[in-house]
């Protein structure tokens, strides 16, 4: 089961009961306030275009109301989009037919939702459950199954409660509990732990990337929150009022955010726990010196093992252990402590 | 009458329609359907036959079993659905106090139309209302048939009705039935439409089927709301069947016609007594069943 890449292009999505005559304002650049003024419709997305990569982490950042939910809910059509396709290993999802995208649900997606939807009347074993009753597994296999991931999210023993007798947190849990039981290649995360406290958000984020180790599987997750983002997310995508305003790695938005907008995002963040040693690495002249360090670190970890050594110069190495470059402790603080000289002029706009 | 000697006499006196042309088409509508109740004779013995029978099968069983087992099973019902011994020995004292008056056997027979014809309304009705929640259209077609059934007066449904059945238990349980329907459509209706769309939403996201989405998240979610339909179709179903005893229904209904025509004061309320007990047993029993079906959404914690 390998996971594929799920394209978005060129999508629009107009809320309104005459969303498809509207499309052609939005697409000659009306705003959303001016689409909701004038025409009394909602602009959810505008020219959407994101590749997602095959078994990784994509990350969607935005304020309320930017329109995080109404994009992920295009990638199993729960929304119609006004106009453009949504790719996956090559079928456009918005072409499918009834079946086939009943099908396409059932097997390669998951879904964790921002306000959980739990089916009331059904136990947490049952709510896990439901993915599988529905694809028609057999009822021993999937109790196993669903127990297992019950076990994996903290909720042994509340097997037999209903919803309503979780605590959010709790039934957060659930939710996520019935996307893995699921075993999707598809893994949609539409705030799945913004109802957690930081200690189980914390170990939930690493059930996910212990998860990706292993399965791969293509996710899709949505979040307010940029550490999260940080550590999660292979690629970030930030969305503002149904647009994409920003997306790449970790590292490119926290070392070159596109606007002020994100430059306030990305201010409160820890830079050297995401900036990596490379960004600051200069090409290797002369020997090696120094201490080695291994390629990916980020810049807290490099300085914790200069300092170490009390040494200001190290250099970096591949994981065979060959030397590919220097970095020096005086440019590593400038990259923690304010932006480098490429991005100057933004940031000292933002400032 | 000053006002009449200024205004034309076409806005003073209401132009009616002459009587001549009223006439004509009374006879007409009249005629017509009559020929055709004739023409269908056959069918309508056909749609007839399984009702009588299985009415006679229930009254038959009623009244023909030994007391002591129709009230340990009543018992035993209105126990499994309440799951309250008050609700329980409220209902045997009901059915004794019943019993010494002497309408025990009439009661029977009222309980076997009334629940009959609660049978089929639930039978008729809920696919109906599940229609009409899956459907703006059908929803729009289907109200205002319903809000003429409930403000017609029901005396009016028993005209056709005679028309169509002549006069005996089944076309009584008939009209019942029309009488019994509205709140069990309507009631399913909302119930399904009242569904959390998020939930719904869930569903389809795992890839329900429709058939899948309806039996395992609409009706169950709706089943408190279907079973308040069900105890307002049990409750109108008893008052109708004091109405349908003028064309034929026998048990507590006939006693309390007979009773208005011969101003036997006493034993018309005895016999309406016996309705309302039998109601209250109804009532609470579907209703302590409904509660309990909603015990999931008690909150107990956050
Ligand atoms: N069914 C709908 N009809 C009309 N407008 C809608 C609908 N769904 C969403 N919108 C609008 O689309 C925009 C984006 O909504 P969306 O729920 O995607 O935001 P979000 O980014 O998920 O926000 P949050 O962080 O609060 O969950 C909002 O302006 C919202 O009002
Ligand atoms: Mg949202």
């Amino acid at each position: 089961m390998a996971s594929h890449a799920i394209e978005i292009r060129n999508l629009y999505k107009i809320f309104g009961p005459r969303a498809a005559s509207h499309i052609e304002a939005v697409k000659a650049g009306i705003g959303k306030a001016e689409l909701n003024a004038e025409h009394g419709h909602v602009l959810g997305l505008k020219d959407i275009n994101i590749s997602m990569p095959a078994g990784a982490v994509m990350v969607v950042m935005g304020l309320s109301g930017s329109g995080k939910s109404t994009l992920i809910r295009h990638i199993n059509r729960l929304i119609d989009p006004t106009a453009g396709e949504v790719l996956y290993d090559g079928v456009d999802i918005c072409r499918m037919n009834e079946r086939d995208l009943r099908e396409f649900r059932r097997h390669k997606t998951a879904m964790v939702f921002q306000k959980f939807a739990l089916l009331p009347h059904r136990t947490i074993l049952e709510n896990t459950c439901y993915g599988l009753e529905i694809q028609g597994v057999p009822s021993v296999e999937r109790r196993r199954r669903a127990m297992g991931w019950i076990e994996r999210v903290g909720l042994a023993g509340f097997e037999n409660h209903y919803p309503n007798q979780l605590s959010g947190g709790m039934q957060q849990r659930v939710g996520l509990a019935r996307a893995l039981t699921n075993d999707a290649e598809i893994l949609l995360m539409d705030e799945a732990y913004s109802a957690l406290d930081p200690l189980i958000r914390v170990d939930m984020q690493t059930v996910l990337l212990d998860l990706q180790k292993e399965l791969k599987k293509t996710v899709v997750f949505i979040t307010h929150d940029l550490d999260e983002a940080l550590r999660l997310g292979d690629k970030i995508a930030i969305l503002r009022d149904g647009e994409v305003i920003q997306q790449g790695s970790g590292q490119d938005i926290v070392r070159c955010p596109a606007d002020d907008y994100i430059a306030a995002f990305v201010k409160e963040v820890n830079r050297s726990r995401v900036i990596r040693v490379e960004t600051v690495m200069t090409p290797l002249v002369g020997l090696a010196e120094g201490p080695p360090i291994a390629q990916g670190s980020v810049l807290e970890a490099a300085a914790r093992q200069m300092s170490g050594h009390r040494v200001s110069v190290a250099h970096v190495v591949d994981a065979s252990g060959r030397p590919v470059g220097r970095v020096e402790l005086s440019a590593m603080v400038g990259a923690m402590v304010s932006p480098g000289e490429q991005d100057g002029p933004r940031r000292a706009a933002a400032e | 009458m000053a006002l009449c000697d200024v205004v034309p006499t076409l806005l003073c006196k209401f132009p009616a329609i002459d009587e001549g042309t009223i006439r004509v088409v009374r006879k007409t509508i009249d005629e017509n359907f009559k020929a055709l109740v004739r023409a269908y004779a056959n069918v309508i013995d056909v749609v007839v036959a399984p009702l009588q029978w299985f009415l006679n099968l229930l009254e038959r069983s009623f009244t023909g079993a030994p007391w002591i087992l129709v009230l340990a099973i009543l018992m035993a019902l209105v126990f499994a659905a309440s799951r309250s011994l008050r609700i329980t020995l409220g209902a045997g004292l009901a059915m004794v106090a019943i019993g010494l008056l002497g309408l025990w056997n009439d009661t029977m027979i009222t309980l076997a139309i009334v629940t009959v014809s609660t049978l089929l309304a639930i039978l008729i009705g809920i696919p109906i209302g599940i229609a009409m929640a899956r459907s703006d259209r059908a929803q729009g077609v289907v109200n205002p048939v319903l809000d003429v059934m409930q403000t017609m007066p029901s005396f009016v449904y028993l005209i056709p009705v005679v028309m169509i059945f002549g006069i005996g238990k089944v076309p009584g349980l008939i009209s019942v039935v029309i009488y019994a329907l509205p709140p069990m459509i309507r009631l399913t209706n909302l119930g399904i439409r009242l569904v959390d769309k998020e939930v719904l939403e869930a569903a389809d996201a795992f890839g329900s089927s429709p058939w899948q989405k309806l039996k395992n998240v609409q009706i169950p979610l709706a089943l408190p709301t279907i079973m308040a339909g069900i105890n307002q179709t049990i409750m109108m179903a008893l008052a109708m069947v004091v109405i349908a005893s003028m064309v034929g229904v026998g048990g507590l209904g006939r006693n309390v016609l007979q009773a208005i025509n011969n101003q036997f004061f006493t034993i018309g309320f005895l016999n309406g007594f016996a309705l309302v007990g039998i109601a209250i047993i109804f009532d609470r029993a579907s209703q302590a069943y409904g509660r309990r079906l909603q015990k999931h959404s008690e909150v107990v914690h956050g």
